[in-house]
C-alpha cells in the first residue's frame, strides 16, 4: 500500500498490514502524502494518521540520526489529533537528518526527516536538510523557525543580552559522595539527572549538596544558571573573552542571526541619554515575609515586580516611554518584563499589571511564563509589552551592576543580591541587617534625577514594610 | 437456627441426583425417603433458610424434600471419602466448609457457602481481611487517591486549561497515612460484620491441618469439616541478599503505613506494585530509581501499552530506571551511610553497579503463605511454598492423587494473584461442593494497575494470543481506540490513553482487551464480563452506551473490529415502549 502512495513511511500498527481495517489509520487518506523521492536519499513525510489530521506533532524519534534503520522498523512517534502512534519506515538505509526536532509540529506531507540508502549519502542528506531548513519554504520545517524566532525575541532584549557561548571549560569536579570512587562516578538523583539532561548539564562539573553529597535537581539548576550567566555577562566583550577559550583562537567569526540582534539593539541604546541612580534597601522584612509565603509558590521574582509595580503606581512618569524625541507616554497598564537567561540566550518575560494582580497569581504567571520560555514558546506580547525591567543578577551572587536601557522603555532596574551587612545606626549602635543594591537606569529626556529618586525612596519603603504586597 | 434436624434420607436414592444438576434444590428429582437415617443437619442460616424457605413455606413436604436433597449429596461425598482416605475421618462434622485464612478469596467463599446453605467457619490467625484489606489493594487505594488528587493539584498547565487557579498544593503525611490505615480498618470491619451477620463463625488462631477434614486452630483446638478450603495467602517476596529492617529497606507492608516520604527510594520490580508506588512516592515528591531484572519495564503488561504507560507514566516523571539487572544486596541505612544496592547485569551475572539511595521498596512479587499449615499431615508437598491444585481448586497429593475435600484458592495456589480471583475461585469451589460443577475461567479475570491514569487488561496480551493463535492455527486481529477521540476524556482533559482489542475475527471472540487511560479500571468489566459470558464482538457492538461517557471507548473499540460473523442471536423480543 505505502509503495502505491510513494511514501517511506506507514503507521506501524501491526493491524494495518494485517489488512485489518480497525485502526484510526486509513489508507486512502494517505494519499494526500506528495510523493517526493529523490533518487537515494527519501524523505520521511508526516503521515495522515486520521481523516481530521492536518498536522502532527512529533512526540519523540525513537532512532537518532546516523542509525541504521532496515524495513518495518518504527522510527518516530507522531502525536496527531486523535492518537499517539508509530511511524515505521518502509525502506532499508539510514536516518541521515532529522528535520523537525522532538516536540516539532510538522503539516501532514511536509518533510519531517532523510532517509539515506547508504552511509556514503548521509553527509549529502545532511546538507540537503540544511539548505531546505534555512529556505524556510513552505514546508514551513521546524528547523526554519527555530532560526527566524531568536531574531524576534532578540528584538526586545534587554541590552544586557549577550549570546550564549560555549560552556566554560573548567575542571571536572568530582562529585562529593563517598560512594564516588574519587569521582569516577557520579551520584546524582533520578530528576538530577533528568534535569541535566535537558538543560544540558554535564554532571561531572556539578557539586553535589544533597544528602552524602549527592547531586539533586537544585544543584543542576545552579549550575545550568550559573553557566548561563557565565555566558550571558552584562558587557558582551567579556563574553567574548571567555567564549574565546573554548573557540579557535585567530579565526574570524561572522554574527549569527542572534549576534547581530543584539548588537543592533546595543548601538540602539546609544542614542538614549541614560543616567543611572544607586539605592541600598534593607531586605528584612521582606527576606521574612518571603520565608512565610514561600510555602505557598510565592517567589522572590514576583516579590520584587510586585514591590516595583506597587511604587510605580505612585510614580508614573517612571513607568512611562519616549520613542521619538518629541512626545512621550504615560503608559496605561505597568507591565514589569524580568530579564530571564535561559539556553541559548536572555529574555524578558512580562508581568501584565503586576500592580493589580494579587502575588500569589503573579507567582504562578511568572512560573508559567519561565515554563514556556524554557520551552521557547513565549508569544511576542509575552516579551515585548513590557513598560519597566527589571534584571536581578543578585540570585547569582553579583551586589552591584548596572543595566543598559532596553529601547522603548523608560527605566531598568538591575537588582543585586541581598546581603548581611554591618550598619550603623543614627542611634550610634551597630547592628546586622540584610541589605541589597538596586540601580535603575533611565531615559533623561523623561526621567530625571529627582523622579528617579522619589521612587527608589517610595520602592525601598515598599520593601522595607512589605505589608501591601500580599494585600 | 444452628438445630439439629432428624430427617428422612435414602441413601441410594441420592444416586440420581446429577451433581451438574443446575438447581440442587429442585424437589421433583426425589422419591419420597423410605428409609430413615439420622444425619446431623445443622448451620443453615436465617438467610439460607429464609431463601429457600420463602418460595416454599406452603409446602413442607417440598422443603423438606429440597433440604434432604442436598444433605444426600453430601452423603455421598462422604462415604466415597470415607473409603478412600487412610486416617479415621470424623463420622460427623462441626462444620460444612471450614476456611483457613479470613482474606479476600476466604470472606468470598464464606458468603458465597452460607449462601448455599453451608454452615460455615473461617480461621484467621492474623486480622480478618488479609493480605489486601490491610497490606494491600484497600490502604494502596488509598494512598493512590492522595496521589490522584495531588497530581491534579500540582499540574498547574492541566488546571490552567482548565480555567483553574489553586496555589501550592502542600500534604500532611501523617494525614495521608492516617486515611490509608481508616480505610483499611473500616474495610476490615465491614468484612468481619458481614461474616458475623451472615453466622460464620469466625475462629481465631493459626489453622493447622491435622488430617483429612481435620483442622487444629490455635495451639488445643480440633475442629472438624467436610469441606476444607485453603486461602492463607500469600507475604511479600524478599529475594536472598536483600535485608529488610522495615525502615529504609521497606516491603510493601511497610510501604503502606507510609512512615516516611524518603527524598529518593529506589523500587525493585516494575510491576503493577512497583508502579502503584512509583506513582505514589512521585507524587509527593520522592525520586524513584526502578530496578527491573528483565530488558523492559512493566513486563506483564501488553508490550503496546507498557510503551504507552512508560511515555506516561516514567519519562515525564523524576523517575530513572535500570533494566536488566538483578539487585543481589541490599543494605539498610545505618551509621550514617545510605541504602546501598548492588547490582548485576541478569545475564551476564557481573557486577553492574552500586546504588546508594535513601530508601529501597522490594516489589519483586509475593510468595505463597503455606508454611506451617501442616499439608505434610495429608502428603501435600508445595512447589515453591504453592499448593498444587487442578483447574477446580482441588489440592494435589505428592503422588499426584486429588486429595479429597481440600481445596485451596488464591495467591496460596499462585494461579491468578489477585484478590478478585481467590474470591471467585472460592465462589467456584462452593458451587462445586453445592453440587454444581463449575471451572472458572481465569482468563475472565480483569487485573488493574492504579496509576494515574490507570491500566487494565482481561484476557491475552498481544504475543500471548499471536502464540495460540499460530499454535491452534486461527486468525487474530487487533483493533484500538484512544482516548484522545473521546469526548468525556476530553472534557476532563485527560485524553491521554489507549484502547486495544484483540480478537479473532472469524467468530468475533475476545481474546484480551487491555486499556490504559482515564477510569481504566472501572472500564475493563464491560470486556471482561463479555469474555465471562462468550459474548461475541459482532453482538455486544450492537449494546447502546450513554454519550458522553469514557465507556464509549469500548463502545468505539468494538465497532471497530472487523468480525466475518454475523450477529449470532437476534436481539431478543423487541419490547415496545
Amino acid at each position: 500500500m505505502a509503495h502505491l502512495l510513494n511514501t517511506s513511511f506507514i503507521p506501524s500498527s501491526s493491524t494495518l498490514r494485517r489488512a485489518s481495517p480497525s485502526l484510526q489509520v486509513r489508507g486512502h487518506q494517505r494519499s494526500r502524502v506528495p510523493a517526493r523521492i529523490d533518487a537515494k536519499i527519501r524523505e520521511i513525510f508526516m503521515p495522515a494518521l486520521s481523516s481530521t489530521m492536518t498536522e502532527g506533532k512529533i512526540v519523540s524519534w525513537v532512532r537518532s540520526e546516523g542509525d541504521k534503520l532496515s524495513k518495518g522498523e518504527s522510527v518516530v512517534v507522531v502525536e496527531s489529533d486523535k492518537a499517539d502512534m508509530d511511524v515505521e519506515t518502509f525502506y532499508d538505509g539510514y536516518l541521515a537528518a532529522i528535520m523537525v526536532e522532538e516536540g516539532g509540529v510538522a503539516p501532514v506531507g511536509s518533510a519531517i526527516a532523510l532517509l539515506a540508502e547508504s552511509e556514503a549519502e548521509i553527509a549529502e542528506a545532511k546538507s540537503k536538510a540544511a539548505s531546505n531548513s534555512s529556505s524556510s519554504s513552505s514546508s514551513s520545517s521546524s528547523a526554519a523557525t527555530a532560526v527566524a524566532e531568536p531574531e524576534k525575541v532578540v528584538d526586545n532584549l534587554v541590552p544586557t543580552a549577550a549570546v550564549k557561548v560555549a560552556p566554560v571549560v573548567s575542571m571536572p569536579v568530582a562529585s562529593m559522595h563517598p560512594a564516588s570512587e574519587g569521582g569516577k562516578r557520579i551520584v546524582a538523583s533520578p530528576y538530577a539527572k533528568k534535569l541535566a539532561k535537558e538543560l544540558k548539564v554535564e554532571l561531572g562539573r556539578v557539586v553535589g549538596s544533597g544528602p552524602m553529597g549527592r547531586i539533586v535537581a537544585k544543584d543542576v539548576e545552579a549550575a545550568a544558571a550559573t553557566a548561563d550567566v557565565a555566558t550571558v555577562g552584562p558587557v558582551s566583550a567579556e563574553v567574548g573573552k571567555s567564549a574565546a577559550a573554548a573557540i579557535d583562537l585567530g579565526s574570524v567569526v561572522p554574527f549569527t542571526t542572534m549576534q547581530a540582534a543584539v548588537s543592533r539593539n546595543m548601538v540602539e541604546s546609544l542614542s538614549v541619554p541614560t543616567f543611572r541612580v544607586g539605592y541600598t534597601i534593607t531586605t528584612d522584612a521582606l527576606d521574612s515575609l518571603y520565608k512565610k509565603i514561600k510555602s505557598k509558590g510565592v517567589t522572590m521574582t514576583a516579590l520584587l515586580a510586585k514591590a516595583t509595580a506597587l511604587a510605580l503606581v505612585k510614580h508614573p512618569v517612571v513607568n512611562s516611554s519616549c520613542r521619538d524625541g518629541k512626545s512621550f507616554t504615560y503608559n496605561s497598564s505597568i507591565n514589569i518584563a524580568v530579564a530571564v537567561a535561559i539556553d541559548g540566550g536572555l529574555i524578558t518575560p512580562v508581568l501584565p499589571d503586576a500592580d493589580k494582580v494579587d502575588i500569589y497569581s503573579l507567582s504562578r504567571k511568572w512560573k508559567e511564563l519561565v515554563d514556556k520560555a524554557r520551552a521557547k514558546q513565549l508569544q511576542p506580547h509575552e516579551y515585548n509589552s513590557g513598560t519597566f525591567t527589571l534584571s536581578n543578577l543578585g540570585m547569582f551572587g553579583v551586589d552591584r551592576f548596572d543595566a543598559i536601557l532596553p529601547p522603548g522603555t523608560g527605566a531598568i532596574m538591575a537588582v543585586g543580591a541581598s546581603q548581611p551587612t554591618v550598619v550603623a545606626s543614627k542611634d550610634r549602635r551597630i547592628g546586622m541587617k540584610n541589605q541589597m543594591q538596586v540601580n535603575v537606569t533611565a531615559d533623561h529626556r523623561v526621567i530625571y534625577g529627582a523622579d528617579l529618586a522619589s521612587f527608589l525612596q517610595t520602592l525601598a519603603k515598599i520593601i522595607e514594610d512589605p505589608k501591601d504586597l500580599t494585600f | 437456627m444452628q438445630s439439629s434436624l432428624s430427617i428422612s434420607v435414602s441413601p441410594h436414592t441420592s444416586l440420581t441426583v446429577q451433581r451438574s444438576n443446575r438447581n440442587a434444590l429442585e424437589p421433583l428429582a426425589f422419591a419420597p425417603p423410605s428409609k430413615p437415617l439420622n444425619l446431623r443437619f445443622c448451620g443453615l442460616t436465617r438467610e439460607a433458610l429464609g431463601l429457600s424457605s420463602l418460595r416454599r413455606n406452603s409446602d413442607s413436604f417440598r422443603f423438606r424434600l429440597s433440604s434432604s436433597a442436598r444433605v444426600r449429596r453430601a452423603d455421598k461425598f462422604f462415604v466415597s471419602a470415607s473409603l478412600s482416605d487412610n486416617g479415621s475421618p470424623p463420622k460427623t462434622f462441626d462444620y460444612d466448609l471450614l476456611i483457613v485464612g479470613a482474606g479476600v478469596g476466604g470472606h468470598g467463599a464464606a458468603l458465597h457457602a452460607v449462601e448455599k446453605g453451608l454452615k460455615t467457619a473461617i480461621i484467621e490467625g492474623d486480622v480478618v481481611g488479609g493480605t489486601c484489606v490491610n497490606r494491600g489493594c484497600v490502604p494502596s487505594k488509598a494512598l493512590l487517591a492522595v496521589s490522584g488528587r495531588m497530581r491534579e493539584l500540582q499540574n498547574d498547565h492541566h488546571l490552567k486549561a482548565l480555567g483553574l487557579q489553586v496555589s501550592a498544593a502542600g500534604y500532611d503525611r501523617q494525614g495521608v497515612a492516617d486515611h490509608a490505615n481508616n480505610l483499611a480498618s473500616k474495610i476490615r470491619n465491614n468484612l468481619t460484620n458481614s461474616m458475623k451477620a451472615l453466622g460464620v463463625d469466625i475462629l481465631t488462631g493459626f489453622g493447622t491441618i491435622l488430617g483429612p477434614q481435620k483442622v487444629k486452630v490455635g495451639s488445643d483446638k480440633v475442629v472438624t469439616a467436610k469441606d476444607i478450603i485453603i486461602a492463607t495467602g500469600s507475604i511479600p517476596f524478599v529475594p536472598k541478599g536483600i535485608e529488610v529492617d522495615g525502615k529504609t529497606v521497606i516491603t510493601s507492608d511497610h510501604a503502606l503505613k507510609l512512615e516516611s516520604v524518603p527524598d529518593w527510594i529506589a523500587i525493585v520490580g516494575s510491576g503493577y506494585i512497583g508502579l502503584e508506588f512509583s506513582d505514589v512516592y512521585t507524587a509527593l515528591g520522592s525520586e524513584v530509581t526502578f530496578i527491573e531484572a528483565l530488558d523492559q519495564l512493566m513486563p506483564g503488561f501488553d508490550p503496546e501499552i507498557g510503551k504507552l504507560a512508560q511515555r506516561v507514566l516514567i519519562n515525564p516523571r523524576k523517575i530513572d530506571y535500570h533494566t536488566g539487572v538483578f539487585a543481589t544486596k541490599i543494605t539498610p541505612a545505618k551509621d550514617g551511610k545510605p541504602v546501598t544496592i548492588e547490582l548485576i547485569d541478569a545475564k551476564t551475572k557481573e557486577p553492574k553497579d552500586t546504588l546508594e539511595v535513601d530508601a529501597a521498596l522490594i516489589a519483586t512479587g509475593r510468595a505463597p503463605f503455606t508454611h506451617g499449615l501442616g499439608l505434610e499431615n495429608i502428603n501435600v508437598a508445595t512447589q515453591r511454598g504453592f499448593v498444587p491444585v487442578d483447574e477446580r481448586m482441588r489440592v494435589i497429593d505428592s503422588n499426584g492423587n486429588l486429595v479429597p475435600h481440600l481445596y485451596c484458592i488464591g495467591d496460596a495456589n499462585g494461579k491468578m494473584m489477585l484478590a478478585h480471583a481467590a474470591s471467585a475461585q472460592g465462589i467456584s469451589v462452593v458451587e462445586q461442593v453445592t453440587g454444581r460443577d463449575h471451572v472458572l475461567n481465569h482468563l475472565s479475570i480483569p487485573a488493574a494497575c492504579f496509576t494515574h491514569p490507570e491500566i487494565s487488561m482481561v484476557g491475552l496480551t498481544e504475543p500471548q494470543a499471536r502464540e495460540k493463535a499460530e499454535k491452534e492455527g486461527f486468525e487474530i486481529s487487533i483493533a484500538k481506540t484512544s482516548f484522545k477521540a473521546n469526548t468525556k476524556a476530553l472534557a476532563e482533559n485527560e485524553g491521554e490513553g489507549l484502547a486495544k482489542l484483540i480478537y479473532r475475527p472469524d467468530n468475533g471472540e475476545i481474546l484480551g482487551v487491555h486499556i490504559f487511560g482515564l477510569h481504566a479500571a472501572d472500564l475493563i468489566h464491560e470486556a471482561s464480563n463479555a469474555i465471562a459470558l462468550g459474548t461475541r464482538i459482532q453482538d455486544i457492538k450492537l449494546a447502546v452506551h450513554a454519550h458522553p461517557t469514557l465507556s464509549e471507548v469500548l463502545d468505539e473499540l468494538f465497532k471497530s473490529a472487523k468480525v466475518k460473523a454475523h450477529v449470532s442471536a437476534p436481539v431478543s423480543e423487541p419490547i415496545a415502549v
